[in-house]
């Protein structure tokens, strides 16, 4: 994202000759009075960065202090260095969980980005009951993880489930979806979908609107045809949009927790073999199961450094990707 | 001054809104077809099958929920359902808690990212874009990164369990200043705040008369989008709460973690935790959907 300075927007006063007898107010002056001497501009944000400083930023930060102690819940901090990282990288179950939180993420991420891109399309004829279909869109996003994962529990019931029903309709003979490896994290991945896509679809819906006319009447005079000028206009024109939902999203993935929490009936293993358990679920074990807060902090200092290393990656593969193949590959 | 006051109201009421910095011609991208028709109709059921299923589920004893095929319509236990679900969890407490947990953040969300929004947005002072990048930057940082410190930090101040420990990590968004900035730089003129200052205005009394009615559209969508965020919040309140006393999400969360799911019960009361987020869209929809339309980021 760019953080552009003020963008001055030029007023009709700069372009009217003054009126005689009106107080001339060159340039100079307003730099001054738009200024403010002093430290009002500091008292205005800083009840912000106050509060940001003390519950957002310090808690981040110290996170990386405490994962060198040993801290149990209830207890004190005592110094050991780097054992708590030993004993990470040498733990199986945080190799599953970074593994699964990545194949998930995969699972979730992908389609319901390409899905929203389809759907803002759609959304951006003109038609009847727009406003409809664009609330009901966003009604999964209203709905709390705690809400939608509960639905979805009970439609991927083994035995009298909803979806394994529908599957029947068809002749498929519907998997035990909480046990199976891949079933369960597709599962999963379907009530991430279901909540964001709407979402993502607004958002590229908005990307899409801001896009200038002139650069498809360029596209149209120079023969390109509808879907042409999307892979050529539209699709260079999101991409901005794009990186920003795929950063979003991918930092979104590597927080999952509340889906495969109660996915599993509110135990934090992640299933029988830890088939879905996450990098949030496993340091919620970690901390508030076994009480090892020490532990835990180690898990989400990694997993911020891991998120870091997404965004830099994910943004430098935005960069390097040139137009022509970031289109080839939205194409395909 | 109480001359002037007025004055500067009227100022900023007759203000003309400025035009947005370089909007784009739109394109008309034509009218739906029939096949565009069917896709968005089919999403769109989709997008609501779940919750009729959650009033099915909800409104029929679990036997009936476990036969093949499933029953398609809602039956006439809804209201017991809901009863053995309030036995389990005190969900009308949850809902008092969620409202007053989502209605504080609200308003000092509201109040405190308008004030930072509106000198980054119109103000000028050393270290503005340092303080600026620092916020946006930290945007994208989950706030669960950090929580085993604000948990020591919590149960040092003695709060956990209580609703303050969940407000005081959401009193204030970086999202909302971002979003509160954006607003102001396209609707609120210089010409006014100069005026103001000409007219020998203080600081304040510029930003409580002039900035603050012109900005309230902008607060009420962040507003909106902030509760019903804050009224989905779940990672730190099932932390920092326990069941006696819970937010609907913790609530819900226990009803899930159930020894005995029935699945029922469970249902009745996510439709309970979750009525009040749909009547909320059923007044307020198209500006959540405005809202979001316009917080989003375009490059």
């Amino acid at each position: 994202m760019t953080v552009d300075t003020m963008p001055g927007t030029p007023s009709p006063a700069d372009a009217v000759p003054p009126a005689p007898g009106a107080r001339p107010a060159p340039r100079r002056r307003r730099r001054r009075l738009l200024g403010e001497s002093g430290l009002a501009p500091y008292a205005y944000v800083g009840p912000f960065f106050l509060i940001f400083l003390a519950f957002g930023l310090f808690p981040l930060v110290y996170t990386a202090w405490v994962s060198l102690h040993e801290y149990r819940l209830g207890g004190e901090m005592t110094w050991t260095g780097l054992d708590n990282y030993t004993w990470l990288f040498t733990s199986e179950q945080f190799y599953n969980a970074l593994w699964k939180t990545i194949t998930i993420g995969a699972l979730s991420t992908i389609p319901q980005l390409a899905l929203a891109l389809g759907l803002a399309h759609l959304l951006n004829y003109r038609m009847r009951a727009r406003n409809f279909f664009r609330i009901s869109m966003i009604m999964p996003y209203a709905t709390s993880v705690a809400a939608s994962t509960l639905v979805f529990a009970q439609i991927f019931g083994r035995d009298n489930g909803f979806a394994n029903w529908l599957l029947s309709l068809v002749g498929i003979d519907g998997p035990d979806w909480r046990n199976g490896n891949w079933t369960a994290q597709i599962a999963i991945s379907v009530i991430v979908i279901w909540r964001w896509t709407g979402y993502n679809a607004l958002i590229y819906l908005a990307g899409m609107q801001s896009i200038s006319q002139d650069l498809y009447e360029a596209a149209a005079i120079d023969g390109a045809s509808k879907w042409q000028q999307f892979v050529h206009v539209t699709l260079p024109g999101l991409r901005p949009t794009i990186l920003f939902t795929v950063v979003v999203s991918t930092i979104g993935a590597t927080q999952l927790f509340g889906e495969p929490l109660l996915f599993g009936g509110g135990t934090p293993n992640g299933g029988a073999l830890g088939q879905y358990q996450t990098l949030g679920l496993y340091m919620y074990q970690q901390g508030w199961q076994f009480g090892a807060l020490g532990r835990a902090a180690t898990v989400a200092w990694v997993t911020f450094v891991l998120i870091v290393l997404l965004v830099v990656l994910n943004t430098a593969l935005t960069r390097w990707r040139t137009g022509e193949r970031s289109t080839r590959r939205a194409a395909r | 001054m109480s001359t002037t006051t007025t004055q500067l109201r009227e100022a900023a009421i007759a203000a003309p809104v400025p035009p947005a910095a370089r909007r784009p011609r739109r394109r008309d991208p034509g009218s739906a077809g029939w096949v565009a028709y069917l896709l968005l109709a089919l999403t769109a059921f989709v997008f609501l099958v779940p919750f009729y299923y959650m009033v099915v589920a909800a409104s029929r004893p679990m036997a009936e929920m476990n036969v093949s095929p499933p029953p398609l319509l809602p039956g006439g236990d809804l209201w017991s359902n809901i009863q053995k679900a309030m036995e389990q969890q005190d969900l009308v407490k949850a809902i008092v808690n969620s409202t007053i947990v989502s209605g504080a953040v609200t308003v000092s969300t509201a109040l405190f990212c308008t004030l930072a929004g509106f000198a980054f947005a119109k103000l000028r002072f050393s270290g503005k874009n340092v303080l600026f990048g620092i916020a946006i930057g930290t945007m994208m940082i989950p706030p669960t990164l950090g929580v085993v410190p604000l948990y020591k930090l919590m149960s040092d101040l003695e709060l956990t369990g209580r609703l303050a420990s969940v407000i005081l990590p959401f009193l204030v968004s970086a999202f909302g200043v971002f979003f509160m900035r954006q607003y102001l730089v396209q609707s609120l003129p210089d010409e006014l705040i100069e005026a103001a200052r000409i007219d020998g205005a203080s600081s304040l009394r510029t930003f409580w008369s002039i900035v603050l009615p012109i900005a309230r559209p902008g607060m009420a969508v962040l507003g909106m989008l902030t509760f019903m965020t804050m009224w989905n919040e779940f990672f730190w309140p099932v932390i920092a709460l326990n069941s006696s006393n819970p937010t609907v999400q913790v609530a819900l969360a226990n009803l899930g973690s159930g020894y005995v799911p029935d699945q029922s019960i469970i249902l009745a009361g996510t439709l309970v935790g979750t009525v009040p987020v749909l009547v909320v869209f059923a007044l307020l929809g198209r500006q959540i959907v405005n809202g979001i339309l316009a917080g989003a980021v375009k490059g």
